[in-house]
């Protein structure tokens, strides 16, 4: 080392930084930072900064030494701190250590992978499943690898980034048609050529604004039209259906849908993910997946929680109930306070409230805050049409009462921040 | 007014309701750069388009697309070809 590699930084000598000569590759960013550092400058507190000190159960944390009651985790189903998930985690610690070092295509499958596509399979009454280290990685896989250059994707346009960047990795011809438009996307279909493979991706909750898609309709299009579907179903697992499969169960189409998208970051309460499906040849997928063969695999721990959870999940009647008791009540206390909200009713277990700039968006999610309660802040990117939004994921933990209070909280800070009246 | 007249003169109808600051159409008029486009407005725009004209403009032609000459002559195309 010399002894200029060791002279303490300094964040105003420009020169201490960035290469010698040449361009700052990192000078594409400063609009984004100016605008942050703006932000921040106002006194409020950085929206995708905090930190929870402790995580005391599915509905609650200390953040900045203060219990807050957690109401954007996407934990749906409570399963974080389910006694027998964290049992079978710290008991595949114990037996069969703390990773797996590498790819299973690689480094070999162990019992819990094995066990937990098990519980998948069972839990969507499918032939096949296949765990990816993450539903990123599950989109990213299927999508890059399933069309080729001659086929076409068409997908919403508020797909998921995962599902665009699936998209961007492979080489097939993308088609976009309006965000849950049925008669957009049987357009779209009907003018693509003759040859060439065709995937529609449809979610069955689209996640920034809670709404659900008109899957009957969809299926029955892209069928029409002769395409694979596959369905999204991140935000859907759990609580959707008899069975709780997804969306696409509770819309009836099961049987027309050839490829099935989740997460075990959602309602399982891990992290991971998956695609289940009929396919005679769907096992091929774990050969030529690219994001699935160049990975590390999950560690023995959370496949142990996943398949858990999962297997729990079939039998939570009550706790769906609930979940969809309190999505309803907070929607409609919202909604009665005066608040703007994405959809007429609660489609889902996410509530979205408008709000007409980022200003008024991070105040109102900082007086939130201060009031005990956490939520989620969305701005553009992320959003569909520029919106900003603050974000609410219910849990089937969260109490009545809590819902009620949580009702208060947004009563306050709202006044407080003239968000309503 | 020759074919592609036709197309440059439908196209830039369909950019008015996005051209927020008049900013006048040339054939070396950029969306990204000229008119300030952002993805979302692009959606919008190329999906009217592919409505007026009956066609399908990938994304992966999008890529490819930066003026408007470079549109009106992909729509040509793509209308020649079905």
């Amino acid at each position: 080392m010399t002894e200029a590699a060791r002279t303490p930084y300094d964040p105003a000598d420009e020169t201490a930084i960035g290469p010698s000569h040449g361009r700052d590759l990192f000078s594409k960013f400063d609009p984004l930072i100016q605008e942050r550092e703006a932000l921040l400058a106002t006194g409020v507190r950085d929206p995708f900064g905090l930190v929870m000190e402790k995580v005391l159960s599915p509905t609650r944390a200390i953040v900045n030494g203060k219990e807050t009651i957690l109401l954007g985790t996407y934990n749906y189903m409570g399963m974080t701190f389910d006694p027998d998930v964290v049992a079978a985690g710290k008991q595949a610690l114990d037996e069969f250590g703390s990773g797996t070092t590498g790819s299973r295509v690689l480094n070999g499958t162990y019992q819990g992978h094995r066990e937990c596509e098990e519980a998948l399979k069972e839990f969507y009454g499918t032939r096949y499943a296949m765990v990816f280290s993450t539903g990123y990685q599950a989109n990213l896989g299927l999508m890059s690898t399933i069309a080729g250059k001659e086929d076409y994707i068409i997908l919403d346009a508020d797909s998921h980034a995962s599902i665009y960047d699936g998209c961007a990795l492979g080489t097939a011809q993308i088609v976009r048609f309006r965000h849950n438009s049925v008669e957009d996307l049987d357009k779209r279909l009907g003018r693509l050529p003759k040859e060439g493979g065709r995937l529609v991706v449809l979610e069955g909750v689209y996640s920034m604004l809670g709404d659900i898609a008109p899957l009957k309709e969809m299926v029955e299009v892209a069928k029409r039209h002769g395409a694979m579907i596959v369905v999204d179903e991140a935000h859907g697992m759990g609580f959707f259906g008899e069975n709780g499969r997804g969306v696409f169960e509770e819309a009836g189409v099961a049987d027309d849908v050839d490829f099935v998208v989740g997460t075990f970051s959602k309602s399982v309460g891990t992290v991971g993910g998956f695609i289940v499906s009929n396919h005679p040849k769907f096992e091929v997928l774990r050969l030529v997946c690219r994001p699935y063969v160049f990975t590390a695999s999950l560690p023995p721990s959370v496949v142990a929680t996943a398949a858990t959870s999962i297997r729990k999940l079939m039998h939570a009647g009550e706790k769906r109930a609930h979940l969809w008791e309190n999505s309803r009540k907070l929607h409609k206390g919202l909604r009665d306070l005066g608040f703007n909200i994405a959809t007429p009713e609660a489609q889902s277990a996410i509530i979205a409230i408008l709000l007409p700039d980022q200003d008024t968006t991070v105040r109102m999610w900082q007086g939130l805050l201060e009031q005990g309660v956490y939520v989620n802040m969305a701005r553009p990117p992320a959003t569909p049409a520029g919106m900003y939004l603050l974000r609410c994921s219910l849990c089937a933990d969260h109490t009545s009462e809590e819902v009620e209070q949580i009702l208060g909280m947004f009563a306050t800070a709202g006044r407080a921040t003239g968000c309503i009246a | 007014m020759t074919d592609r007249e036709e197309t440059f003169a439908k196209v830039a109808e369909l950019i008015e309701p996005f051209n927020k600051k008049d900013i006048e159409l040339k054939e070396a008029t950029t969306f990204a750069g000229d008119l300030e486009w952002d993805s979302l407005i692009v959606m919008d725009f190329v999906a009217s388009v592919e409505d007026e004209f009956d066609i399908l403009i990938t994304m992966n032609m999008q890529a490819e697309i930066e003026s408007v000459g470079q549109l009106v002559d992909a729509v040509e195309n793509l209308r020649n070809d079905g």
